[in-house]
């Protein structure tokens, strides 16, 4: 049986009477009658900004979804906010890993928000002066605003760049008054300026809303200033702790059980080098 | 017997159409075409916008050896017709979409079905050494040879069709559009397919019943795109009508 390789659980932020946003206990899940990864423990605080790391395959985005009950566990016991996970919980957005929509996909951005509101419900989804509830089209428009999308709101989702869909989405996440988000790889085939600007939109959530942020990423260092704790997933194990302490040569080299080398760049950047895929992008030429 | 030139056009369209309505096959004609065009646009906006038009076209052909089938063994062709697109249906939405292998399996199904089924229709007429009427007639019919008990049987597939659809319909958009958050906010999401797809066989089934009209429309409602091609099927059909009542008919003298 594997177990995770460290478990530094510390966060200066986040007080001793925090409440639990994210609970794991010895949980591990399967796809396809193997393990992805587990004996995994984990604890994420109200109001902290996660960032979810690790190479393709290593269960990122299974672990959000067992975080949203859609993949079950195999094993151990998953909670948000005390409560068992379960499928359709108000008090967790989410943003899947995925393509753009279709460009002639003719539904307009601020319809898509309302569905996340009210989309599991039955019946005909009716225009807004036939429907005539009042609340829930100012709790779309209220989120909308918060994201900072009223500008297209009312455009096709399909018409939008991506960096307008990722808000768009971010929006529909948060519309059911979401006190966590899970949102995989939302800076994806983003280019550097909207990389930046949803990135600061998720801290400026996270930090003025006090939603508790849990976000996959391929590279750590556009969200690397803002990130209380890291989980790291690789080789079947997860490890969390502080940035500083999981984004190491020793911790990580333990945790691939290879050897692995984490180099600082002059501008604080960080890049992992040695392993099968590499973490970032950047400046990637050489095996250790 | 009578030809059309007993019945000329005049250029008083009030005069024709008065004339027209006269017959009961024309008012049968008329009600079944208006009631599947309905159908064909609220059942082809969701074909669309989940992009099963294969699918779509493949329910459209398992009704021919369900059809065939039934004449074997002597039960009415609409019974084969409603069994096979639901069995179609069916196979299609439990193995077809399974989550993340997204449309490709699902192609994979319809196109197995679809050469299956052709196979078995005709080995079904072959098998049928009388000859077949009711499977020409299902093959080539005519949308001037309804009967009263069509146009019930249409009138209650249309409705039972519209009112599943209005029932799933939020959900359906939801699933359709962003599957994924739809199955993390509670969505049956594998069930709404399913159920989509058998109302799409109910739908088809209908439609099928009357292929010469009706089949070209049900195509065309979901080649054009989406809602808009709902008020254009509506135009389009009455106009078609007429056209196909004022031209002389390949008839025997």
């Amino acid at each position: 049986m594997r177990h995770s390789v460290a478990e530094p659980e510390s966060s200066e932020r986040a007080g001793p009477l925090a409440e639990e946003a994210v609970g794991l206990e010895r949980a591990g899940v399967t796809l396809g009658g193997r393990f992805v990864w587990r004996g995994v423990d984990l604890t994420v605080k109200t109001g902290e900004f996660v960032a979810i790391l690790g190479p393709n395959g290593a269960g990122k985005s299974t672990l959000l979804k067992a975080l949203l009950g859609v993949v079950p566990l195999a094993e151990g016991q998953a909670r948000i906010f005390g409560k068992p996970v379960r499928r359709g919980n108000d008090e967790v957005g989410y943003l899947p890993q995925r393509r753009r929509f279709d460009p002639d996909l003719r539904i307009r951005a601020v319809d898509l928000v309302r569905l996340g509101l009210d989309g599991a419900r039955w019946g005909v989804p009716l225009p807004s002066w036939l429907a005539g509830s009042r609340t829930k089209s100012q709790q779309v428009h209220s989120v909308i605003h918060l994201v900072g999308a009223d500008e297209y709101a009312h455009r096709p989702i399909g018409e939008l760049s991506g960096g307008e869909q990722q808000r768009v989405l971010i929006a529909q996440a948060l519309v059911t008054g979401a006190r966590m988000l899970a949102l995989d790889e939302p800076l994806d085939s983003l280019d550097l300026s909207n990389q930046q600007s949803i990135s600061a939109l998720v801290r400026d959530i996270c930090q003025q809303q006090g939603v508790t942020v849990l976000l996959v990423a391929h590279d750590v260092n556009p969200i690397l200033p803002f990130i209380d704790r890291v989980v790291y997933a690789a080789n079947g194990r997860v490890v969390s702790g502080r940035p500083e302490d999981v984004i190491q040569t020793e911790t990580l080299s333990r945790l691939y059980g290879a050897p692995v080398e984490v180099l600082r760049t002059s501008d604080g950047r960080v890049v992992v080098v040695g392993q099968h895929e590499p973490v970032t992008y950047h400046t990637h030429d050489h095996d250790v | 017997m009578t030809t059309t030139s007993d019945y000329s056009l005049t250029w008083d369209l009030l005069a024709d159409l008065q004339l027209l309505l006269r017959f009961h096959f024309m008012q049968n004609a008329f009600v079944v075409g208006t009631l599947v065009a309905i159908l064909a646009g609220a059942v082809g906006y969701f074909v669309v916008l989940r992009g099963q038009s294969f699918v779509a076209h493949m329910l459209s052909q398992v009704g021919f050896p369900g059809a065939a089938a039934a004449v074997l063994l002597h039960f009415p062709p609409v019974i084969g017709l409603a069994a096979f697109c639901t069995a179609g249906a069916l196979a299609v939405g439990v193995v077809g979409r399974r989550l993340d292998a997204g449309n490709r399996m699902e192609s994979a199904v319809v196109a197995s079905v679809l050469a299956f089924s052709l196979g078995l229709g005709l080995l079904f007429f072959r098998l049928y050494a009388g000859s077949a009427q009711a499977v020409y007639a299902f093959l080539f019919g005519t949308i001037l040879g309804i009967t009263d008990r069509d146009v019930a049987v249409t009138v209650v597939t249309t409705v039972v069709c519209l009112v599943a659809l209005a029932a799933i319909a939020r959900p359906l958009v939801f699933a359709s559009v962003d599957p994924d958050v739809a199955e993390a906010r509670g969505v049956p999401v594998r069930a709404i397919s399913i159920a989509f797809l058998l109302v799409a066989a109910l739908a088809t089934g209908t439609v099928s019943a009357f292929p010469t009209a009706l089949e070209d429309r049900f195509h065309q409602s979901y080649r054009a795109h989406l809602a808009p091609g709902l008020g254009d099927i509506l135009k389009l059909r009455a106009p078609g009508l007429l056209g196909s009542k004022s031209t002389p008919s390949p008839e025997k003298h």
